[in-house]
């Protein structure tokens, strides 16, 4: 088979016949239960704990508060380790927290043999708090009483910088709010609003942890086996190589999973029972409260443009809410701002200013796309706004103004290769029918009062792996079997992407073995599997499929060298076919893989040294480059309900090579539908008086169902990408990136309405055409 | 309390002895080891633990082991043949590519199989009423239909 091919996951059965293990299903028999008692205040001290009750529990076999644990603090982020100290991820979190940051802070926890207990036993912990005022926006923390003593203004990180052509300047801007953008009359801009939403994976956050002689072992649901490791070992102040993480099949991630959330805990309460097996499974309501968040930003933007349309100037201010603990620092907000100059860019002036706030909400961290949704909402509705104005085509707008091949991107200082940008937008307005539907649209529109009909259009770009920031590599090992089949073992995790079965899709190109006899290890166990940095930063084809390329390259030299020396030819003359080594000219077969492997292994002839032929390679990527891609929604806005109907929706992407198509659309999907809830419903609530969490669970926080989901068109533009192992790019996260603006558009359309906020839920849309005088509240 | 009860489970009869308060959840992945019974929500909102009881789906996690006394449940264990060939609806997710994480799918296999066992036809958006106590957070839905479609489906029309 090989690449381009619809080969069948490779775990599919597994997991539709249940059989496949994820981290609760391997509990071992005996296992404790652990349950945290969580903070009831949003900021404020832990005075004293009170354990007495809860020992009383029957069942209770260990209970640690926030004045057992070690004392060195640690950071969560599940980035690769950075040399340079100004990349370091903050390290501002300790196992359990004395200084409460947020509702539902982790303060103590309990181990016992069934998870009734252990909860039993946390309800009669007793806790006394001295308590201060939530500050739960960056403009309420910035200034006030500092969360986090090594950041006095409670301000994270900031990002300032102008651009002139391709020279960045770096600045040092103050938080600001206002509409003047760098205090410039020129710069006057608008202002959007997005908040915090979360990643919903099925599978909840959990982990258990046991000691095997003198190693900690953690299971754990965790996207980045190898940076777990090393947060646990700094947490628990272990050796590396003491700390083991299995990661078994993962229920959904999404960058929720890029953390190390509760495996410290359940590994010091597994070292203080002296290895017994303590277990850690987050409940949803937990998931939702104490794992991640998307971050809720603030995006002002300014826009410039000729009397032609051509982008004169162009400015941003993006001030993030960042939560409680630091986690991946500005590292989103940071994505964000330099992304508005790079799918488009001005002429004249180039502003951007950025801010991450430590607040007292639950932490903001990485979910699939990591920043730019929320910049794409922004950046976009802003293109149609200011097409309106100018009585443009909002297509014509972006044409004039978008992002093309050959670009320089100012930041990471690389060229595009390739861009499929353009046609993404041609093919998606040919879809769509753009210009006859609009104006068909604009006809109804002037006699329909309560139905509207629009349609709307957005474009993204979006990075691949995060090279020059931090470092991109990946490694991979291939070990041949006597028979000719062989298993692969990568350090990449597969959260449902479908990593694994590519992965085997490029061994089975290179090698000639076909997919069904080579053995992929989908558990990645850092006693075993080689170095991977992880799944994040849609990096897993484009590095991971690079280390995998890389060594079955290596594989089939050793293959075609030892089969010249065996059979006393040249290995320049060699090449694979079917599972065979044959002569490249004439395709005359010489020996089967199966044959050498088992030659070199077993050959008894007192001359040949035997080998177990292995390959194993380690792949530094030094590029990057940007997938596209454009998102046409039609819809239907009953304005009365502020209810907005997708009648159809229409994605086209630009991710280089496909590699497999049937599971490269299957993952748009997946995008579109948490596009279509961040559009149109997700929305985290909490209490302004205390900072709780008011829709922690699946029945208020309302994620899509198959009721709410449009009928899915998706289409590829396959460009080919030099950088990329086989001309591919970046495709997990960049399908979520644009429904929100394309909808939001399409309701502009429909309306005549500009929404600047998520969600565009029936009550915020009521509001805003109320606001709009479309709906008379009289009547 | 302890309280003893009889149930067919995956066409075999079992004797338990469950606590009074246990969900059938608890009981099927920790008494009897099923843990494709997945544990997404324990309160009724994501369907990941969706078992047939008497050939209907229902939430496990929200329903109690006690109350199964005297029932037959049927878990995706259960569809397992010895040649280890696949029920049709499995067979279909596997061809649509319905499967990403795999963690609703053992829950939404099984409202397949109900559907199935309907013995009726059903369009896409019957499908999509009769799937919607299933939250997916990765596919969207749309190759879950499509797989259903694929064993049930029937166009607007009324042809297969």
């Amino acid at each position: 088979m090989g690449i381009g091919k619809e080969v069948k996951k490779i775990d599919a059965v597994q997991k539709v016949n249940g059989t496949a293990k994820f981290v609760e299903d391997m509990l071992p028999q005996g296992a404790l239960h652990a349950k945290i008692l969580h903070s009831t205040i949003a900021n404020g001290l832990v005075k004293s704990i009170d354990c007495t009750e809860a020992w009383k529990v029957p069942g209770v076999q260990a209970i640690i508060t926030c004045f057992d644990v070690p004392q060195t603090e640690y950071a969560t982020a599940g980035h690769p380790l950075s040399l340079d100290p100004n990349h370091e991820d903050v390290k501002d979190r300790l196992i359990l927290s004395r200084r409460v940051r947020f509702y539902g802070d982790e303060i103590a926890a309990v181990a016992a043999t069934d998870p009734l207990s252990a909860r039993k036993a946390v309800e009669r912990i007793r806790v006394q708090y001295e308590e201060y005022a939530p500050l739960l926006t960056p403009e309420a923390a910035i200034g006030a009483q500092p969360l986090n003593p090594a950041y006095p203004t409670n301000e994270l990180a900031r990002l300032d910088f102008s651009i002139e052509g391709s020279e960045v300047t770096w600045g040092k801007a103050s938080f600001a709010t206002g509409a003047r953008i760098a205090g410039r009359q020129d710069l006057v801009a608008d202002h959007f609003y997005v908040p915090a939403v979360h990643g919903a994976h099925i599978e909840t956050n959990g982990c258990f942890a046991y000691m095997d002689g003198p190693k900690m072992v953690v299971v754990t649901s965790n996207q980045v086996p190898f940076t777990a490791r090393r947060n646990i070992a700094n947490a628990l102040e272990m050796p590396l190589g003491q700390v083991r993480v299995i990661k078994p099949y993962m229920g959904g991630g999404f960058g929720n999973k890029q953390d190390t959330l509760y495996e410290p805990i359940a590994a010091l309460l597994c070292k203080k029972l002296g290895g017994k097996c303590v277990s850690l499974i987050m409940t949803r309501e937990e998931t939702f409260v104490c794992s991640r968040t998307r971050h809720a930003m603030d995006i002002f933007t300014s826009l410039e443009v000729d009397g032609e349309g051509r982008m004169k100037k162009r400015a941003i201010r993006i001030n993030a809410n960042g939560g409680a603990y630091a986690a991946h620092g500005h590292a989103i907000t940071a994505y964000a701002v330099t992304n508005y100059f790079q799918t488009y860019a001005a002429e004249d002036v180039q502003i951007g200013e950025s801010s991450t706030a430590y607040t007292n909400l639950p932490s903001a961290a990485a979910l699939r796309g990591y920043g730019i949704p929320q910049l794409a909402f922004a950046m976009e509705s802003q293109m149609d706004d200011l097409a309106v104005k100018l009585g443009m085509d909002p297509i014509a707008l972006r044409r004039l103004n978008m992002m093309q091949n050959g670009f320089l991107d100012p930041f990471d200082h690389f060229v595009v290769k390739s861009c499929g940008l353009g046609d993404c937008v041609d093919k998606g307005e040919a879809a769509v029918n753009w210009s006859a539907k609009r104006a068909e649209y604009d006809a109804f529109n002037k006699t329909s009062k309560k139905i509207k009909k629009g349609l709307g259009m957005a474009i993204f770009s979006y990075k691949t792996g995060v090279y020059p920031l931090q470092i991109e590599n990946a490694a991979c090992r291939i070990i041949l079997n006597e028979d000719g089949t062989a298993q692969i073992q990568v350090g990449a995790t597969d959260l449902g992407q479908g990593s694994d079965t590519v992965f085997t899709q490029i061994a089975s190109e290179i090698l000639t073995i076909p997919e069904e006899r080579l053995f992929l290890l989908s558990f990645q166990d850092t006693d075993h599997t080689p170095y991977d940095a992880g799944a994040y930063a849609s990096r897993q084809t484009y590095v991971s499929g690079g280390a995998v390329k890389k060594a079955a390259l290596l594989m089939k030299e050793k293959l075609l060298e030892r089969a010249a020396s065996i059979h006393g030819r040249q290995a320049g003359e060699l090449t694979l076919r079917d599972g065979w080594i044959v002569e490249e000219k004439s395709g005359e077969p010489l020996a089967s893989i199966a044959g050498v492997a088992a030659y070199m292994q077993y050959c008894n002839d007192h001359v040949l040294h035997t080998e177990h032929l292995t390959a194993e390679a380690t792949y530094t990527c030094m590029s990057n480059t940007f997938a596209f891609g454009a998102c046409f929604a039609d819809v239907e806005v009953d304005v009365p309900l502020g209810k907005v109907k997708i009648n159809r929706i229409v994605n086209v992407h630009d991710s280089g090579t496909i590699l497999n198509p049937q599971l490269a659309r299957a993952q748009v999907h997946g995008g579109i539908a948490m596009g279509v809830g961040y559009a149109l419903g997700e929305q985290l609530l909490y209490d302004p008086n205390t900072g709780r969490m008011r829709n922690d669970n699946l029945l208020d926080y309302k994620i899509p169902t198959s009721m709410d989901v449009p009928p899915m068109e998706t289409h590829f533009v396959e460009t080919y990408e030099p950088t990329g192992p086989f001309g591919n790019k970046a495709l997990g996260e960049p399908p979520l990136i644009p429904q929100a603006p394309a909808i939001r558009n399409a309701v502009l359309h429909a309306t005549g309405v500009s929404i600047r906020s998520l969600p565009m839920s029936p009550q915020n849309l009521v509001a805003a055409f109320i606001e709009a005088g479309l709906i008379n509240e009289d009547e | 309390m302890i309280k003893t009860i009889h149930l067919t489970v995956n066409g075999r009869a079992v004797e338990l002895g469950v606590d009074q308060r246990e969900s059938l959840t608890d009981t099927l992945r920790n008494r009897l080891g099923l843990t494709s019974v997945k544990k997404g929500c324990e309160a009724g909102e994501c369907g990941a633990c969706t078992v047939l009881l008497d050939g209907k789906s229902v939430n496990s996690c929200i329903y109690l082991s006690v109350w199964a006394d005297g029932h037959s449940i049927l878990t995706v264990e259960g569809l397992t043949k010895e040649n280890g060939e696949l029920h049709p609806i499995q067979q279909a997710f596997v061809e649509e590519a319905a499967i990403q994480c795999g963690f609703c799918t053992p829950g939404l296999v099984m409202t397949g199989v109900e559907i199935a066992n309907s013995g009726k036809t059903y369009t896409r958006e019957e499908l999509r009423e009769l799937i919607s106590g299933h939250l997916c957070r990765c596919t969207g839905y749309e190759n879950i239909l499509n797989a259903l479609e694929r064993v049930v489906g029937r166009k607007e029309n009324g042809t297969l």
